[in-house]
C-alpha cells in the first residue's frame, strides 16, 4: 500500500486526520507529566550538592529543550512555505509559534528561580541566559509581526523569512555553554558521553521532556485546526463540519 | 506532609517555578479554547461563500 502524503498537504485532508491524533497526543502527555511529576518531586532523592533545589531541572530542561526544538520546526515549516508555497506549512508555522513562546518562558522563569537559591541571583547576563531571551523575543517578534500584517498570505512570507533568519540564534544557544565561560552549567546529557547524574533523575527528566513534546504536539494540532477554520472561512469544507454546522 | 511542601527549605523556589510553568500551560489551554470556540462562531455566521472554491482544491 502506498500513502500518499501530499493528500495531507491540505488543509481539507489534513482537519480531520489532526482531529484524530489530538486525544492520543494529549492522553499521552497527561500520563507521562502525572508520572513524571511524581518521579521528580517524591521518587527522586535529595542531591548531595544542591539539596531539594535541583527538582526545578524536570520543568527547566525539557522546557527548554523544546524551546529551542520548537523553533527549527517552526523555521522548517516556514522553509517548506517559502518554498513551495503551501498553506498547511505555513499554518503550521503560526500554529508552533505561541507555544515556543510559552516554553521559553518556562524555561526562563524556572531558571531564574533554580538560579537564585544555587547561584545567589535570579538573573546574571551570561551567554546561555541572554541568547535564550534573545529566543523569547523572536517568538514574540514573529507573533508581533504576523497580527502587523493584514494578507495572511504575505503574513506568511514575513514570518518565514523572520524564523529562518532566527535559526542563526539557536547553535548560539546550545553551544553558549562552551564556547564562552558562563555561569549556567555545561551540559550534563551528551550524546557522547554516560549522563553525569542518577539514573531516576534521568528517568524522570526524561519522562517529562516526552511529557513535554507531546503536550506541544497536541496545542500545536489543535491551533492549527482554529486557524484553519479562521483562514479557511467561507470555504466550502468549513461549512459542511460537523462543528461549524451544529451551533 | 508540610515536611514534602517544605522541600528542606527550597519551597519558595520549587513551588514558584513548578506553579508558575503550571499556570502558563493553563492559560495557553483557556486563551485556545476560547479562540476556538469564536474563531467556529464566527465560520458559522459566514458560511460558504458563493464564489469559493470546492472542498479539497488547493488554492
Amino acid at each position: 500500500m502506498t500513502l500518499n502524503w501530499f493528500r495531507y498537504a491540505s488543509p481539507a485532508t489534513f482537519y480531520p486526520l489532526a482531529g484524530k491524533m489530538i486525544p492520543w497526543f494529549a492522553w499521552a502527555a497527561g500520563v507521562l507529566a502525572a508520572v513524571g511529576i511524581y518521579i521528580g518531586l517524591v521518587v527522586a532523592p535529595t542531591d548531595f550538592q544542591q539539596g531539594d533545589a535541583y527538582r526545578i531541572i524536570f520543568i527547566h530542561v525539557p522546557a527548554a529543550w523544546l524551546s529551542m526544538f520548537l523553533y527549527v520546526v517552526m523555521a522548517c515549516w516556514s522553509a517548506l512555505a517559502l518554498g513551495f508555497n503551501t498553506r498547511l506549512s505555513a499554518m503550521m508555522a503560526q500554529a508552533i509559534a505561541p507555544t515556543g513562546a510559552l516554553m521559553t518562558f518556562i524555561a526562563l522563569w524556572t531558571g531564574a528561580f533554580w538560579g537564585r537559591p544555587t547561584w545567589g541571583t535570579y538573573w546574571a547576563w551570561d551567554a546561555r541566559m541572554t541568547s535564550e531571551l534573545i529566543l523569547l523575543f523572536l517568538y514574540l517578534g514573529i507573533i508581533a509581526l504576523r497580527h502587523a500584517i493584514d494578507d495572511p498570505r504575505r503574513a506568511d512570507r514575513a514570518c518565514g523569512v523572520l524564523a529562518l533568519t532566527g535559526v542563526v540564534n539557536i547553535p548560539i544557544i546550545y553551544f553558549s555553554v562552551q564556547w564562552w565561560n558562563t555561569l549556567h552549567q555545561g551540559s550534563t546529557i551528551s550524546m557522547t558521553k554516560a549522563p553525569a547524574m542518577a539514573a531516576i533523575m534521568l528517568t524522570g527528566m526524561l519522562i517529562m521532556s516526552f511529557a513535554a513534546w507531546f503536550y506541544a504536539i497536541a496545542v500545536a494540532l489543535v491551533r492549527v485546526r482554529t486557524i484553519m477554520i479562521e483562514r479557511e472561512r467561507g470555504a466550502a469544507w468549513i461549512a459542511e463540519l460537523a462543528e461549524v454546522r451544529n451551533a | 506532609m508540610s515536611t514534602f511542601f517544605a522541600m528542606n527549605g527550597y519551597g519558595f523556589y520549587i513551588w514558584c517555578a513548578y506553579g508558575a510553568a503550571a499556570l502558563a500551560l493553563v492559560v495557553e489551554l483557556l486563551v485556545l479554547r476560547s479562540r476556538r470556540r469564536s474563531v467556529l462562531a464566527e465560520a458559522r455566521l459566514t458560511g460558504p461563500d458563493s464564489a469559493t472554491v470546492p472542498a479539497g482544491v488547493t488554492r
